[in-house]
């Protein structure tokens, strides 16, 4: 029997995952292992951190790695934690928009800022999915939600700009629609220390889908048509690429806990 | 005894130096008064002993990193004030739920609210022990003096990583800043985290007394580890009542059956005591105190409780079959005198003796003479 390549990353008690027909969260599962295997990641020095949401279940409990999960919001600082005292461990933090931007949005930002050495990557499915689909802080305008019925009275935070304004080395943003190159920037940010950030515009059959009357496939095809180059989106459109690349000393470089230019991840 | 050392400290700094001698390795926290000086202590000698220190962008940032390198094999602290507590409440559930060893001090100050910066009180007690929601019991401490600040640190890092849990501290801003005397040991018991020897689940024990070893992330044991109620093997069961209940009951035993080991009082003339003083951090002193002013008037017996969960109920049940009444003095509204009402169990009257000192401490002279007019 073949087996599929990728399974030898995942736990098999923990499949099939609970992740909904249609979500995005495999797309992005796939594109993470595919990248870790191409940077020849050692599993078992990859430690995984995630809070709570449906793309924090991403690594918990579907990856053979030790995994850290935690509450809502407060994945970056625990990664920190790990990072800090192993600096030799490779820290990957994974988790929603509602998770990362709005309730852990001050660990986000104190984190680019510090440069701390930690990969982190946002799934972004325009909502708070796991409790419904309430609206979050990159829910678009104008949407309507279980909790803006009347549609979405403020403009969503465009998080990937914030982080690389913020200090970050590495910010990149794609979609679920844009698996290869997802999985380039995934290559390049765990080659990289200091603070990468990639977010991954992606879709929600359940929650946004299904009040759009939005089949899966449909919001595929509008995740590739509404993405722009970076630069030259509009507003409503989704802007795709890198936002920041640089290669400044990471936190653990500042407090000697590496040597410059080591310890990536 | 082994040979000691003589040293001049704050209530904070012998706190910081305990927690030091004991092996604690790593400190995350956010600056707030009456607690800032182990913060900056703690900041000059960390990096000096190969540790980690970084300040936190906010107080539940401060307990979180704590979690993450309690996992990657620290000896963390932190160390905060009311509001700071509040915020770390959050991450102390998760630390208890996850079993995760790490020491939160928390030097009490005056409430509700941002309340009086400077000043002492002890309204933090039950928040101590209620704070997270969900079943749960962490230790908590109270040193009442400087000597006790360091030999009490040394003590709840080494209960957390014999037990796996959280531990509090709790001082009060009048023992923060206040300076004695301490006799510093040469060498300090340090207790070392149980690890697997192999094939031991991270999240079950058959003893309930002894909590299950902790793996080290990074060392390929595929560490599944998660604030949800979860399995044996950290696997979330989420929808399962008995894994559940399991769980807690655990979690629960855990602290509660080792209750003589974490039980630190001072009884002083509980025996032939007429009345009887309960009290912890700067109050027990001035329970002490009041003892002194009454001698020969009345034979008042203290007991200075140094543990406050599980609270050490032998000797306020043994206080309470000498004595005629119990005074439970408190720097607050009164928090204590519940619990020391429950143990009395009507063998004698228990009265509170609460105030709101808004910065003033409890005095020996009005404890006396409260002992005076309830004795008539």
């Amino acid at each position: 029997m073949r087996v599929h390549p990728l399974h030898a990353y995942l736990r098999k008690e923990a499949l099939p995952t609970a992740f909904c027909p249609g979500c995005g969260n495999g797309l992005v599962a796939g594109a993470l292992l595919r990248a870790l295997r191409r940077s020849g990641a050692d599993f078992q020095k990859t430690v995984f951190v995630s809070g709570i949401g449906c793309a924090a279940w991403i690594p918990s409990p579907h990856f053979r790695a030790d995994s850290l999960h935690v509450a809502h919001g407060r994945a970056v600082p625990t990664a920190l934690g790990v990072k800090l005292r192993r600096p030799e461990l490779s820290v990957i933090v994974v988790g929603g928009d509602g998770d990362l931007a709005g309730i852990g949005g001050n660990h986000l930002l104190h984190a680019a800022r510090r440069n701390a050495d930690l990969l982190v990557i946002m799934v972004n499915n325009l909502v708070y999915a796991m409790t419904g689909g309430q609206v979050g802080p990159t829910t678009p305008k104008d949407l309507p939600t279980p909790t803006t019925p009347y549609g979405n009275p403020e403009y969503p935070m465009d998080v990937a700009q914030v982080v690389a304004a913020a200090g970050a080395n590495y910010v990149a943003r794609w979609t679920a629609a844009h698996l290869p190159e997802l999985e380039r920037s995934l290559v390049k940010a765990l080659g990289k220390a200091g603070f990468r950030f990639v977010e991954v515009v992606s879709q929600c059959p359940a929650r946004v889908g299904g009040r759009l009357q939005m089949l899966p496939v449909a919001a595929m095809r509008w995740l590739k048509e509404a993405s722009k180059p970076v630069g030259k989106a509009a507003e409503g459109e989704i802007a795709v690429g890198e936002y920041v690349e640089r290669d400044r000393p990471g936190l653990l470089c500042a407090l000697g806990r590496i040597k410059d230019g080591g310890a990536s991840a | 005894m082994s040979p000691s050392e003589k040293r001049f400290w704050s209530g904070n700094v012998a706190l910081a130096e305990g927690a030091l001698a004991a092996g604690v390795d790593f400190y995350a926290g956010y600056p707030i008064t009456p607690s800032s000086e182990i913060m900056e202590h703690v900041a000059r000698e960390l990096p000096k002993r190969g540790g980690v220190f970084l300040q936190a962008e906010d107080e539940i940032a401060a307990i979180f990193l704590l979690i993450g390198a309690s996992w990657a094999d620290a000896r963390p602290m932190t160390a905060t004030s009311g509001p700071g507590f509040s915020l770390m409440q959050e991450g102390l559930g998760i630390a208890a739920m996850t079993e995760t060893p790490l020491l939160v001090v928390d030097v009490m100050r005056v409430g509700p609210g941002t309340g009086q910066a400077s000043k002492a009180a002890q309204g933090d007690l039950l928040q101590a022990r209620w704070g997270r929601h969900g079943d749960q019991i962490i230790p908590v401490l109270a040193p009442s003096s400087v000597q006790d600040c360091f030999d009490l640190a040394v003590f709840a890092v080494n209960t957390a990583e014999k037990l796996r849990t959280p531990v509090i501290l709790l001082s009060d801003e009048l023992l923060a800043h206040t300076w004695e005397r301490v006799e510093v040991p040469k060498e300090v018991e340090r207790v070392e985290r149980r690890r697997p020897s192999g094939g031991e689940p991270p999240f079950g024990s058959s003893d309930p007394r002894v909590p299950p070893p902790m793996p080290r992330l990074g060392e390929g044991h595929g560490i599944l580890m998660t604030g949800s109620t979860h399995d044996p093997w950290g696997f979330r069961r989420t929808a399962d009542p008995e894994t559940h209940r399991a769980l807690v009951a655990r979690l629960w035993d855990k602290i509660l059956l080792n209750r003589d080991a974490l039980c630190c009082y001072e009884a002083v003339g509980v025996e032939e005591a007429e009345v009887g003083i309960v009290a912890y951090g700067s109050v027990a002193r001035s329970a002490l105190a009041a003892r002194k002013l009454l001698a020969g008037k009345v034979r008042v017996g203290v007991v200075v409780l140094k543990t406050l969960w599980p609270l050490p109920e032998k000797p306020l049940q043994l206080l309470a079959e000498r004595a005629r009444l119990i005074l439970v003095p408190e720097l607050s509204l009164g928090q204590l005198v519940y619990d020391v009402e429950r143990v009395a169990c009507g063998h004698c009257p228990v009265l509170s003796f609460p105030k709101v000192g808004g910065g003033l401490p409890i005095y020996p002279e009005e404890l006396a003479a409260r002992i005076l007019e309830a004795r008539r």
